[in-house]
């Protein structure tokens, strides 16, 4: 754009002919440095705010996502509290407050105006935030469709003071302006909320808040959310374990994952004085011998100075790595929800009649570990002609966006589920009475974009995503083999019923025998034939779990302006 | 008490102690396949060989069961008021059977055909008539039926013009008068109509009976009579083809394997193959078709599995030859050399050389 600009401007002078001053002095002037504030103002899509719609999605997501974290770090069973009110003509006001660990003082401008600043970009851990973007953003959002500034009230513990803030970003210096600072009265002894205004527009439907919240109670069983939605009505998701997810551990990054850029940066920034210690120390697996056998590989004595190490040497090192053979990371760092919560939830969800669930062992790309899980829900109320349900998570957050883009589909998609029991056509999702849950715990979990709508298509994970979706589909199978036996039973201890009269009836017209022999005749036959079959097994479980009302939630009839949404993305 | 009433009472019977001694009741009828025949050319016909087939009520079988046993019912009620009813019919009767009803007519005729099986008696005994059409028959050769009072009437077939008498389907009571040489038995009706419209029977002294595909019983039964009675012999005359030897030709002189039981009295063992034969296509240099898969398929089934076949080598060379041709022709093929071909040449010669027939 900027280029094309620049061209018609120079074709413009020569025109003129003018020759005052070489045009570039002037085109000089223009450049300058753009803000990363800035950069995201002009692409907005980037992080999920494209439409009002989502707009008002991805800003609830990202303050939850940001409390769920902090609580599960300080050891706090969450209990989130989200309020979206109606400011009318398109505007409303999200409040999102958790019993988290609170933030200290003077963090509090950069986490909530300062975008890429954030505790988890430089850490492997799971974790739902990554970035630093997500918060500041949306109150980037809102300060660039309301101009009203981000709002926070945040207390440590209950003896230290609550703090309330309001803060504008500056988009040009990426730093947080601040509007409002002073102590304030807070009932929570220690905890966050924060309150934004948006333009937006609330939607009910698959892809509204409510569906959100919902399906992150379905995964994240520890958590309460009391939720009021703009109309306004309030629903409790209410916590349905008092135990915390086992705790996720941060490692170090693994050297098959790191690139040259991270490598120097890490280098710059080590407190080590060898090659050797820095490999040893800052990357997980690297023994002294490992570390030594990299810098021999890349010709660079282990007591070399990290610091001084140049482009060239960096190179030779990320060459090194890739010829060495290093244990793959360590995989007890993953989180994952387990087969018996995941199974539970979608029963919460849905009313089938079979339900199953996996969850593979950990696996690693790109030096990260990551675990997928995958559940599914079969019959019952579900529609057979239609194309199954997909619930996408990563890191426990439900994705309800770019589901064509995302491993996971095409993971589905290329499944064959024909003989799990399942139609499908080739390349295409399969058609049954069917919901498929598959979720992706990983320290890194590498989505499309940073809106974090959709999983990148890895390799290593679509393979271990086709591995867990096998290992459920066999279970299906069996399930769908047996009830398929069951049926042609039923249909035929339907026959007996159905036939045995006539037998009677035309045995007792040939031989004129009398209206009681005829009962007699059909009594025993059902006698006979029935004892001939053995006993029926029931089928299928009934499903005690399943609630009615929860599972209405975002399955609104949705507004027509909504079709053809995928598509816009 | 007819044999029917009585096999059907015993049938009952039967069924009927069997669940009284709370056992699953079984019925067993001869099984109709080709398989299940054998072929004495001295007897001249396909007998069965005494294999059955069980049908044991279960779940999978009540149906079938249960409407076998409604069938004989409504036999008994016809043979009781000595009435008839067509194949069709008793599928409409179905009709009221509630779940039990046909829903094709096919379903119903193989029950009907199993029953008579069973009983080892012929469908019409049973009340059943076919709507199948005997065979045209035109000639030298009064028919003498009766009329709807009783009294004889005399056929004459001489009289016809261009058309035909028609063989009515029970042909049990007729009686004939005939000085003929010899009865034509014709596969299509266009030759037949050839054949008539131009006196062929005149200049022969002959019947003309045209089959129209594979005989039906009543035709089968109507020559049969005539031949034995009258004491004059049977030529057929067939497309040169597997299924105008195999289905037409077989089943006219020995019976099918589907309905074997009756096969004593519905074939013609007399009879003998006048063309067109294999040899006759080369001989003739016939116009002709490829053979077809379903052709080269019931040669095949015909060389495995049919008694008739397996008996006359004459036969089993004849087929082998067509195989070799690769080819198969029509009846009507004659009309190359010119439309009356067949009256002033084919049929004179082939009935002077009786060496040139197959069995």
């Amino acid at each position: 754009m900027a280029e094309k600009e620049a061209q018609t401007k120079l074709d413009a002078k020569d025109e003129k002919g003018s020759d005052k001053k070489p045009i570039a002095y002037e085109l000089a002037e223009k450049q300058r440095e753009i803000s990363i504030a800035e950069f995201f103002e002009k692409n907005r899509h980037l992080l999920g705010f494209d439409n009002k719609k989502k707009a008002l999605l991805t800003a609830v997501k990202e303050a939850v996502d940001n409390s769920l974290d902090a609580c599960e770090e300080a050891k706090v069973l969450p209990e989130i509290s989200v309020e979206i009110i109606d400011m009318k003509n398109e505007r409303f006001r999200i409040i999102i407050e958790d019993n988290g660990p609170g933030i200290i003082k003077k963090h509090v401008p950069n986490i909530f105006a300062k975008l890429l600043y954030g505790s988890k970009f430089h850490t492997m851990k799971q974790s739902r935030g990554q970035q630093g973007i997500g918060i500041s953003a949306a109150a980037l959002y809102g300060q660039l469709t309301t101009g009203k500034p981000i709002k926070i009230i945040s207390r440590i513990s209950p003896n230290d003071p609550a703090y309330l803030y309001e803060l504008h970003i500056n988009t040009q210096k990426n730093k947080p302006e601040i509007l409002r600072e002073e102590e304030t009265q807070w009932k929570k002894d220690h905890g966050t909320k924060v309150e934004l205004e948006i333009e937006a527009t609330y939607q009910q439907g698959g892809q509204s808040v409510d569906n959100y919240l919902k399906q992150t109670a379905v995964v994240n069983p520890h958590a309460t959310i009391i939720y009021t939605n703009p109309k306004p009505e309030q629903i409790i998701f209410a916590r349905a374990t008092n135990e915390l997810p086992k705790e996720a551990k941060e490692i170090k990054p693994h050297p098959y994952g790191v690139e040259i850029g991270m490598l120097m940066k890490m280098m710059k920034s080590t407190e080590s004085r060898t090659l050797q210690s820095f490999f040893s120390s800052e990357f997980s697996r690297v023994s002294s011998g490992v570390a030594k056998e990299i810098c021999s590989k890349a010709g660079i004595l282990p007591t070399f100075k990290p610091i001084e190490t140049n482009r060239d040497q960096a190179e030779r090192l990320i060459r090194a790595i890739r010829e060495t053979k290093i244990i793959a990371p360590p995989t007890d760092c993953i989180s994952p929800i387990g087969e018996e919560l995941l199974q539970k939830g979608l029963k919460k969800e849905i009313n089938a009649e079979f339900y199953c669930a996996v969850t593979r062992s950990p696996d690693v790309y790109r030096g990260n570990p990551f675990q997928v899980e995958a559940a599914i829900a079969y019959g019952g109320e579900l529609p057979a002609d239609k194309q199954v349900r997909i619930m996408r998570f990563a890191n426990r957050v439900p994705l309800l966006y770019q589901q064509s883009a995302c491993a996971v589909t095409e993971s589905i998609t290329s499944t064959s589920w024909k003989s799990y029991g399942l139609n499908q056509s080739q390349d295409s999702l399969p058609v049954g009475p069917a919901v498929i849950a598959v979720h992706i715990a990983s320290v890194w979990a590498p989505f499309t974009s940073e809106a974090k709508e959709a999983i990148a298509h890895y390799p290593e994970i679509i393979k271990e995503i086709k591995l867990a979706l096998q290992e459920c589909g066999r279970k299906l199978a069996q399930y769908t083999s047996k009830k398929s036996k069951y049926s042609d039973e039923l249909k035929k201890r339907g026959y007996i019923e159905k036939y045995i009269p006539f037998v009677g009836e035309a045995l007792q017209s040939i031989l004129g025998l009398k209206k009681s022999d005829e009962e007699i005749i059909e009594k025993i036959l059902k006698e006979l034939l029935e004892k001939s079959r053995g006993k029926l097994e029931e089928l299928g479980e009934d499903n005690t779990e399943y609630d009615e009302d929860f599972a209405k939630i975002g399955k609104e009839e949705e507004p027509k302006e909504k079709e053809g949404e995928e598509e816009n993305e | 008490m007819s044999k029917v009433l009585e096999g059907i009472k015993k049938t009952a019977t039967e069924v009927y102690s069997s669940i009284t001694k709370k056992k699953l009741p079984t019925i067993s009828m001869p099984i109709r396949s080709l398989q299940n025949v054998t072929y004495d050319p001295k007897e001249g016909y396909f007998e069965l060989k005494g294999k059955m087939l069980s049908r044991t009520l279960t779940a999978s079988t009540i149906k079938t069961f249960a409407q076998t046993l409604l069938m004989m019912n409504e036999s008994k009620k016809i043979v009781e008021t000595d009435d008839m009813a067509t194949k069709r019919e008793i599928y409409y009767v179905s009709k009221n059977w509630g779940d039990a009803m046909f829903r094709e007519q096919p379903e119903s005729d193989t029950v009907m055909d199993d029953i008579e099986a069973m009983m080892e008696v012929n469908r019409e005994q049973l009340g059943f008539a076919p709507e199948e059409k005997g065979g045209d028959v035109a000639g030298a050769l009064v028919v003498i039926d009766k009329d709807e009072g009783g009294k004889d009437i005399k056929i004459d077939c001489t009289r016809f013009g261009s058309g035909a008498y028609s063989v009515p389907t029970s042909v049990e009571g007729l009686r004939f008068e005939t000085k003929a040489n010899f009865i034509l038995a014709i596969e299509t009706a266009g030759m037949f109509q050839r054949l008539v419209k131009h006196g062929y029977w005149k200049k022969a002294n002959c019947i003309l009976i045209s089959m129209g595909g594979v005989p039906t019983r009543a035709c089968r039964r109507f020559i049969r009579r005539l031949s034995d009675e009258k004491k004059i012999p049977v030529y057929v005359f067939t497309d040169g083809d597997p299924y105008g030897y195999l289905n037409i030709y077989r089943t006219l002189k020995v019976g099918s394997g589907n309905a074997a039981h009756i096969n004593k009295y519905f074939c013609v063992p007399q009879a003998k193959f006048m063309g067109v034969t294999p040899q006759d296509i080369i001989d003739y240099k016939l116009p002709t078709h490829p053979l077809k898969d379903v052709d080269l398929k019931r040669i095949k089934d015909g060389m495995k599995n049919d008694p008739f076949v397996q008996e006359h080598r004459e036969w089993e060379n004849a087929l082998n030859l067509m195989v070799k041709l690769g080819k198969r022709a029509e009846q009507q093929a004659f009309a190359k050399y010119n439309l009356n071909f067949v009256i002033d040449k084919y049929l004179p010669d082939k009935l002077k050389n009786n060496k040139t027939w197959l069995p």
